[in-house]
């Protein structure tokens, strides 16, 4: 068990304590504040130099990593190559070495096979290396994140500072995570969070989307979708993968949207102050009705807004290690 | 040529074992006994507390060349081979191109007969192992291929494996299936599991193997021809087989070291030396490939050496090419699998020597074959193709230490137990005291 991220890489939340994950939250509140200086930046990572490296394309992961370290002011280097390492001619190692040879703290790396970013630790064991997804392994900061916006919509409502609650308001939450579970870094990630904070989480998928260990992790698999529905206090839609092929997993994309997609339909069983989220881009019409994804309900904005806070504590935990203060 | 008399080892024959002297004249044991005189200016090998045994050989080992010799040429992998105390290796097709035609076999066979050890050849089962249109199989019969095979890959269509076995039977070769089934398998990296799920590997199925295991047993029993089952991984795919043997039908079965010393676990650090097809399985697995040394569900340990560069395997884990070296520890592993088994030495020999020489048919029988004199019994006027294997010697597995070009052991900073001391190929002393000599 993880009982801190400070001073450690971030590959995965799997074996990451309650406590651990608090941490990076109650960190995470101390940094909104900063969005809303006229000056949004913190001397905290000064003189530190980060690497962005992604491998995979992304466009909120990268932005919201990249600003996280600009307001902590560390010095970025940012590296796009949207291709595999074998297309590109030059292997993962050194490209690693290469970037690793301008002195380096931390490595944020995307990249389209699990594991890459444990191997690219172990490449560079003097370097944090902080997941930014791998393939269909980890995504640890969206799993953070979600949490993190669950947890102050809750606090929100309650009218009760979120770092003043801990993990109390996880406490039986129910959590429905519906779709591709089985291509899903971001369900693997969200699952480890939910549950180590103490919330109960089921899952709803077409038969050929749910990993062959389902039985082995600590979710319920939901039999009637629209029954869970009604359970839910969150539903955490996935994005159907069509660009890995998860198109052939189910007959049609229509018939997918028939029985797993948030219709606007299916949105009028939800319980009225459930939360739908989504760890994007939305394949609208498909997991998510365009009219639902624009409800109050949808917090997906706000998930992307989080990116940010998140991503702060993650490097500053991550980097500043055994520094307690925050600047 | 200079004789070797290998002193006061335990000769281990087929049904038993004794203290003997061994004395080799001319490449030819010229006799075994207590106390044998010896000519003088004979080499003397002390093989005290050593089993002496008949050469190994390796059914199953991929020496690379042509087409990829910065992993692996037939020299350092023959060099490999003698320290691992092998004295004869069957060269596996799946070169580039891959030896299906005359002039390829040749090539491999004639760069072979200046190795250190015997090179034999098998031949693909299909033209450009693409699983279509049988490779000349007569052809490459007539010029001593006695096994065939696709593998790094099954013979996928089922009425081409048919057609194939129908072909072999009367040409007197044996086909050797990779089975997995390529569908089932595809784009996975390590076995399906918990752990492929939790690491978020795409997984290749047991029953990948299985599937193909099953089928060709069919086919088989439908043809007559002979069928070698090439490194299976699961306990049910060695029943199976066990099974089709006890009814009467002419299938053998290899297992391979890594699927009886390690498990999928190795492969949770994501480190691609861990990453083989068939791939590391569950425990159970594991102890059930370990039990069938034992219980005679495997005839033979193959290697699987499978050589690649390292950059190869700094990849990511699913980019990284699947396969480990297996020539230089096999003997260690094997040995230490079969624990305090009573009789081991003969087990030993029957798995790494015996049954391996049979089935690639590398004894004497065999007049037609390219190359004979392997796994025989120690006794005056067998060919002298032997090794002197230490039990008790304990060492240390490492990178550094390997004759291969390339590095992808699995096994480096592992322990061993027992290690080869000393391989005579042909009466010539190739390695003495652990070492090339």
């Amino acid at each position: 068990m993880i009982e801190s991220i400070r001073g450690r890489s971030l590959l995965s939340l799997h074996d990451v304590s309650r406590d651990a994950l608090v941490e990076v939250l109650d960190t995470a509140e101390s940094f909104v504040e900063v969005h809303q200086r006229t000056v949004k930046k913190v001397p905290a990572l000064k003189g530190r130099v980060v690497a962005s490296l992604f491998f995979e394309e992304s466009t909120r992961t990268r932005l919201s990593f990249e600003t996280a370290a600009k307001r902590l002011s560390a010095d970025v280097l940012s590296l796009a190559v949207a291709s595999s390492s074998v297309k590109k001619g030059e292997s993962l190692r050194d490209t690693i070495a290469t970037i690793d040879a301008l002195g380096l703290d931390a490595v944020v790396l995307r990249h389209r096979s699990s594991g890459a970013a444990e191997q690219v630790s172990r490449f560079v064991p003097h370097v944090r290396v902080i997941n930014a997804g791998d393939g269909l392994h980890q995504h640890p900061t969206q799993g953070l994140l979600d949490a993190f916006t669950i947890r102050q919509v809750l606090a929100e409502r309650r009218g009760v500072a979120s770092s003043d609650t801990g993990a109390t308001l996880f406490d039986g939450l129910h959590v429905l995570i519906v779709g591709d579970i089985l291509h899903s870094r971001v369900a693997r990630s969200d699952v480890d969070a939910y549950v180590a904070l103490g919330a109960r989480v089921r899952v709803a998928a077409p038969g050929t989307l749910l990993p062959i260990d389902i039985e082995t992790w600590p979710v319920e698999v939901v039999s009637d979708f629209d029954e869970a529905l009604e359970w839910a206090d969150v539903i955490g839609l996935l994005r159907l993968q069509n660009e890995r092929g998860t198109g052939s997993f189910v007959p049609s994309l229509s018939e997918y949207t028939t029985t797993f997609g948030l219709t606007a339909a299916r949105a009028r069983r939800l319980r009225p102050e459930a939360l739908i989220m989504h760890p994007g881009p939305i394949n609208r019409g498909v997991e998510l009705d365009s009219i639902v994804a624009d409800l109050p309900a949808a917090i997906i904005e706000r998930q992307v807004s989080n990116g940010v806070p998140i991503r702060m504590a993650v490097l500053y935990l991550t980097v500043a290690g055994a520094n307690r203060e925050v600047a | 040529m200079a004789s070797v008399v290998v002193r006061n080892g335990l000769v281990v024959g087929p049904e038993s074992a004794t203290v003997a002297d061994v004395l080799v004249v001319d490449g030819v044991i010229a006799a075994v006994g207590e106390n044998l005189d010896a000519p003088g200016g004979s080499r003397v090998v002390d093989a005290t507390g050593c089993w002496v045994g008949p050469g190994l050989v390796d059914l199953h080992t991929h020496l690379r060349e042509p087409g990829r010799e910065s992993a692996e040429t037939i020299e350092s992998g023959s060099r490999a081979a003698a320290v691992g105390g092998f004295t004869a290796v069957v060269a596996m097709p799946n070169t580039e191109p891959a030896i299906d035609n005359v002039a390829l076999a040749t090539y491999v066979l004639d760069q072979g007969s200046r190795a250190l050890v015997d090179v034999a050849v098998a031949g693909a089962i299909t033209q450009g192992r693409r699983g279509e249109r049988l490779a000349p199989m007569a052809e490459l019969a007539a010029l001593g291929v006695r096994l065939f095979t696709d593998d790094g890959a099954g013979v996928q269509d089922a009425a081409v494996m048919r057609r194939a076995l129908s072909y072999a039977r009367p040409l007197g070769v044996r086909l050797a299936q990779h089975c997995e089934d390529a569908n089932l398998a595809a784009d996975g990296s390590m076995n399906e599991g918990a752990l492929s799920s939790q690491l978020g590997l795409i997984g290749r199925p047991a029953v990948a193997e299985e599937i193909m295991v099953a089928r060709d047993l069919d086919l088989v029993r439908l043809t007559g021809a002979p069928l070698h089952f090439l490194h299976l991984s699961t306990g049910r795919s060695l029943s199976m087989v066990g099974a089709a043997r006890d009814e009467g039908l002419p299938v053998t079965a290899e297992v391979a070291p890594h699927h009886f010393t390690l498990d999928e676990s190795s492969c949770s650090t994501f480190d691609a030396h861990f990453k083989v097809n068939p791939p590391l399985r569950t425990r159970a697995d594991v102890a059930a490939v370990r039990a069938s040394l034992v219980n005679g569900l495997a005839d033979a340990v193959a290697t699987d050496h499978a050589p690649h560069a390292a950059e190869l395997k700094d990849l990511p884990f699913d980019e990284a090419p699947a396969g480990m070296l297996g020539l230089e520890h096999a003997a260690s592993l094997t040995h230490e699998a079969l624990g305090a088994t009573p009789g081991d030495p003969i087990r030993f020999f029957a798995l790494l020597s015996r049954n391996p020489a049979r089935i690639a048919s590398l004894r004497h029988e065999d007049r037609r074959a390219r190359h004979s004199g392997h796994g025989g019994a120690v006794v005056a006027g067998e060919d002298a193709n032997l090794v002197v294997f230490d039990p008790h010697e304990k060492w240390e597995a490492s990178w550094d230490r390997l004759q291969s070009l390339a590095t992808n052991s699995p096994y480096h900073g592992r322990e061993l137990t027992g290690r080869v001391r000393c391989t005579i190929v042909r009466g010539a002393v190739v390695v003495d005291e652990g070492a090339l000599a």
